[in-house]
C-alpha cells in the first residue's frame, strides 16, 4: 500500500514538473542541465527515502533514525541543516555587494555553534529522547512546559518555513523558469515525501547529501577563482577594489549602533542554541560523545563554508560585475549603475556560470534547489514532532500512547505542515520579508533558550518560573520586533519606529531570563519544592548520561 | 533514576572531579569565545578605522581580513580544544563513574 502511494506521488511530482517545465519553455528560456542534474538528485534521494522508509517502523526511528547516527554523519547533517540556499545565496550576494560586511555577518552565524558545545549539547543529548522539550519538561509539570516548548518550537519552524519557501519559490522560478506557486508546490511535495515516509533517517540522509554536493560545489567555485589571481588573496582584493571601490575591505553600515550591533550578536548566538531543528538531531547520536563530535565536524564544514562563501563574494565582484552577459538591462535603464539579474543574491550563481559554463550553472542551480529540500525537511520533521510528541503524545495522552500511532499522528502533522507551508509560501510571495529569520532567531534565543538553559543548570527552576519567563520572552521578542524598524517602518510604512533598533533579543532574552528568576524564585509552592529536588538525579544524568536513552539495537 | 545510584554517584569522587573540571573548562572556553566575539563586535561598531587599516603601505588587503578570518579559525579550533579534553580526560572519569553503579 505504502510503497503505491509512494509511486503515485512520485509519478505526480515528475508529471507536474515536466509539464510546467515544458510550459515554461515557451515563455522562458529553459536551463536543461539544471533541471537534469536537479531529477538526478530528486531521483537518489527518494531512493533513500524508499530505503530508509523499510527501516522506519518505530517513532523512535522516526524522530531520530533510530539514534545509530555518527559523529561524523551528524555533523555534516547539522552542516547541511544551517547551510540553508539563503545563507548561500544570501551572504555571497551581501559579500558581493558590500564586501567585509559579509564576512561579519557570517561569523555571526559561526559563533553559537561552540557555545552551544560547551554548554547544551551534551546534557541535552544525555537528558532528552526526541524533542527539546522533554530536556525542558525533564523535572516540571509536563503539560504546561510542553506547551510552551512547542509553541516556542512550532512558531520558530513555521517562521523559518516561511522564509525558506518565500526564498524557494523565487529562486526556482529564476533558476529553472517555473511559475512561483508551481516551484513552491514542488518543494512542498518533495519535502512532505522524504519526510512522511523516510523520517529523520532520510531527512539526515537528504542533508548529507547535500552538505556534500554543496561543499563541492563552493570549493570548486573557490579554487576556480583563486587560480585566476595564483592563489594570492592580495591580488583577488586588489583586482576587486579596482572595479568597486576601497569601502569593500572595511567594515561598513551593515552593524550600525553598538545596541543594535551586541542585540543581533545576542540573537545569532543564543539562537542557534535554540532552534528546534538543529537541536533536534542531537537525538540522532548514541550518546555524549558522538554529540560533542558533531558540533566539531559541523563547526568546521560551516567555517569553510563560510569561507568559501566569502571568496565567491569577491569573485563574482572580479567575474561577474559589469560583465555585459549578466546584466539587467531593464533595471539598468530604470536606475543605473550595474544590477544583475535578479538581484546580488544571484551573485554566486552567475559566477558559476562564469567560471564552468551552463554545465556547472545547472550543476549549482540543483544544489542550490537541493539545498532549499533539505532544509524544509528538517525544518518540518521538527515541527511535526512537536505537535506528536509534544502536543499530542505528552499533553492530551499524557503520554499513554503507542509508539505506532505516536509515529502516524507525527506522519499526519507532515503533511498537514507541508500542506501550511504551500499555502503560506504562496501567502507571502510580494510580502518583505526580511524580518522573519530574524524573528525566527529573537524568539529561539528568547523562549526556547533561556528555558532549555535553566532546566539544565539552574536547580532553582520551578514550572511557574518557566512558564512565565518563557512567555514574556516570546511576547517581548514580537511585541519589540513590530515596534522596531523592521515591520513598524519597512512593513507596515510609518515614518519612525516606536522601538528604535532593529534586533530585540538582547532585550526580550534579559525579560526572559529576569522573569523566569523572579517567578521561580518567588514560588513557595508545594510543586516548586519537589521540583527542586528532582534536581539532583536530572544533574547527574545530564553530566554522565546514566539512564540515557540508548541507540536502538535493530 | 534510581535513588541508590543518586547517592552514590553524588558521593563519588570522580563524580566531583568531572563536574568540578568539566564546568570550570566549559565556563572559560565560552567567556573566552564570547569576549573574542563581542571584543570584534564592538570594534566594528567603536573603531571601525582600526580593521580597515592596510596591513602594510600600499596593500590592499585590510587588518580586518585576517581579524575575521582568525575569528572564525577560532571558533573551530576551539571547539577542537574541548571535543579532544572530554574525549580523554572527562570521558575517563565519566567511565569510571559508570562502572561503579553498574548492575545497580
Amino acid at each position: 500500500m505504502i510503497n503505491r502511494i509512494f509511486l503515485f506521488l512520485i509519478l505526480g511530482t515528475i508529471a507536474v514538473f515536466a509539464s510546467s517545465a515544458a510550459t515554461a519553455e515557451v515563455a522562458k528560456e529553459l536551463n536543461l542541465s539544471a533541471i537534469v542534474m536537479f531529477l538526478i538528485f530528486v531521483g537518489a534521494t527518494l531512493g533513500i527515502t524508499y530505503w530508509a522508509a523499510k527501516r522506519t517502523k518505530s517513532a523512535k526511528d522516526f524522530y531520530t533514525a533510530g539514534g545509530g547516527i555518527t559523529g561524523f554523519q551528524n555533523g555534516m547533517a547539522i552542516a547541511g541543516d544551517y547551510m540553508s540556499a539563503a545563507s548561500f545565496l544570501g551572504i555571497s550576494g551581501l559579500v558581493y555587494a558590500s564586501g567585509y560586511d559579509g564576512l561579519i555577518y557570517s561569523i555571526g552565524f559561526l559563533v553559537g555553534w561552540p557555545v552551544i558545545l560547551f554548554m547544551i549539547a551534551e546534557p541535552l543529548r544525555n537528558l532528552g529522547k526526541y524533542t527539546f522539550a522533554d530536556v525542558a519538561s525533564y523535572r516540571l509539570r509536563q503539560t504546561p512546559v510542553r506547551i510552551l516548548a512547542a509553541f516556542g518550537s512550532i512558531t520558530t519552524v513555521v517562521l523559518y518555513l516561511i522564509a525558506q519557501m518565500v526564498g524557494s519559490g523565487k529562486l526556482i522560478q529564476l533558476l529553472f523558469g517555473l511559475d512561483y506557486e508551481i516551484a513552491v508546490f514542488i518543494v512542498g511535495i518533495l519535502m512532505i515525501l522524504y519526510v512522511t515516509f523516510g523520517g529523520m533517517l532520510a531527512t539526515t540522509w537528504v542533508q548529507i547529501i547535500k552538505a556534500f554536493l554543496l561543499l563541492s560545489g563552493a570549493t570548486f567555485m573557490s579554487i576556480a577563482v583563486m587560480a585566476h589571481y595564483d592563489f594570492n588573496f592580495g591580488k583577488l582584493f586588489a583586482h576587486a577594489v579596482e572595479l568597486k571601490d576601497v569601502s569593500i575591505m572595511a567594515p561598513g553600515k551593515l552593524v550600525g549602533d553598538p545596541i543594535s550591533a551586541i542585540s543581533l550578536a545576542v540573537a545569532l548566538i543564543f539562537g542557534v542554541a535554540g532552534l528546534p531543528h538543529i537541536l533536534m538531531r542531537f537525538f540522532t547520536v548514541s550518546d555524549a560523545k558522538e554529540a560533542r563530535k558533531s558540533v566539531f565536524y559541523a563547526t568546521g564544514f560551516i567555517g569553510y563554508f563560510y569561507i568559501l562563501t566569502f571568496i565567491i563574494g569577491f569573485g563574482a565582484i572580479v567575474m561577474v560585475l559589469g560583465k555585459p552577459e549578466y546584466l539587467d538591462l531593464a533595471k539598468q535603464a530604470i536606475s543605473g549603475g550595474q544590477p544583475i539579474l535578479g538581484g546580488n543574491n544571484m551573485a554566486a550563481i552567475h559566477l558559476s556560470h562564469a567560471v564552468g559554463g551552463d554545465f556547472f550553472l545547472g550543476f549549482i542551480s540543483a544544489v542550490a534547489f537541493a539545498t532549499i529540500l533539505a532544509v524544509v525537511s528538517g525544518l518540518t520533521l521538527a515541527g511535526a514532532s512537536a505537535i506528536s510528541h509534544d502536543l499530542y503524545s505528552s499533553v492530551i495522552k499524557k503520554g499513554q500512547v503507542d509508539s505506532i500511532t505516536e509515529m502516524k499522528v507525527s506522519k499526519m502533522a507532515t503533511v498537514a505542515l507541508g500542506i501550511v507551508a504551500i499555502l503560506l509560501g504562496i501567502a507571502f510571495e510580494s510580502q518583505n520579508i526580511a524580518f522573519v529569520v530574524g524573528l525566527a532567531f529573537a524568539i529561539a534565543a528568547s523562549a526556547n533558550f533561556p528555558i532549555l538553559f535553566l532546566s539544565m543548570y539552574w536547580r532553582g527552576l520551578t514550572t511557574r518560573g518557566a512558564v512565565i519567563g518563557g512567555s514574556m520572552g516570546l511576547a517581548t521578542a514580537v511585541v519589540l520586533l513590530i515596534l522596531g524598524p523592521a515591520v513598524w517602518v519597512d512593513v507596515l510604512k510609518n515614518a519612525e519606529a516606536i522601538f528604535p533598533y532593529k534586533y530585540p533579543a538582547l532585550f526580550s532574552m534579559t525579560v526572559a531570563f529576569v522573569a523566569t528568576y523572579f517567578f521561580s524564585v518567588t514560588d513557595n509552592s508545594q510543586s516548586a519544592k519537589e521540583e527542586k529536588e528532582k534536581f539532583e538525579a536530572q544533574f547527574i544524568r545530564a553530566q554522565t548520561g546514566i539512564g540515557a536513552e540508548g541507540a536502538s539495537s535493530h | 533514576m534510581h535513588k541508590d545510584i543518586v547517592e552514590v554517584v553524588k558521593n563519588d569522587p570522580n563524580y566531583k572531579e568531572l563536574v568540578a573540571k568539566r564546568s570550570s573548562f566549559a565556563i572559560t572556553l565560552s567567556i573566552i569565545m564570547l569576549v573574542v566575539y563581542f571584543g570584534f563586535i564592538l570594534m566594528i561598531a567603536y573603531f571601525p578605522e582600526v580593521l580597515g587599516t592596510p596591513l602594510s603601505e600600499g596593500s590592499v588587503t585590510t587588518v580586518g581580513i585576517p581579524v575575521g578570518m582568525g575569528v572564525i579559525f577560532f571558533a573551530f579550533i576551539i571547539t577542537g580544544i574541548y571535543t579532544k579534553r572530554a574525549n580523554s580526560e572527562f570521558d575517563d572519569l565519566n567511565n569510571k563513574i559508570k562502572d561503579k553503579v553498574k548492575g545497580m
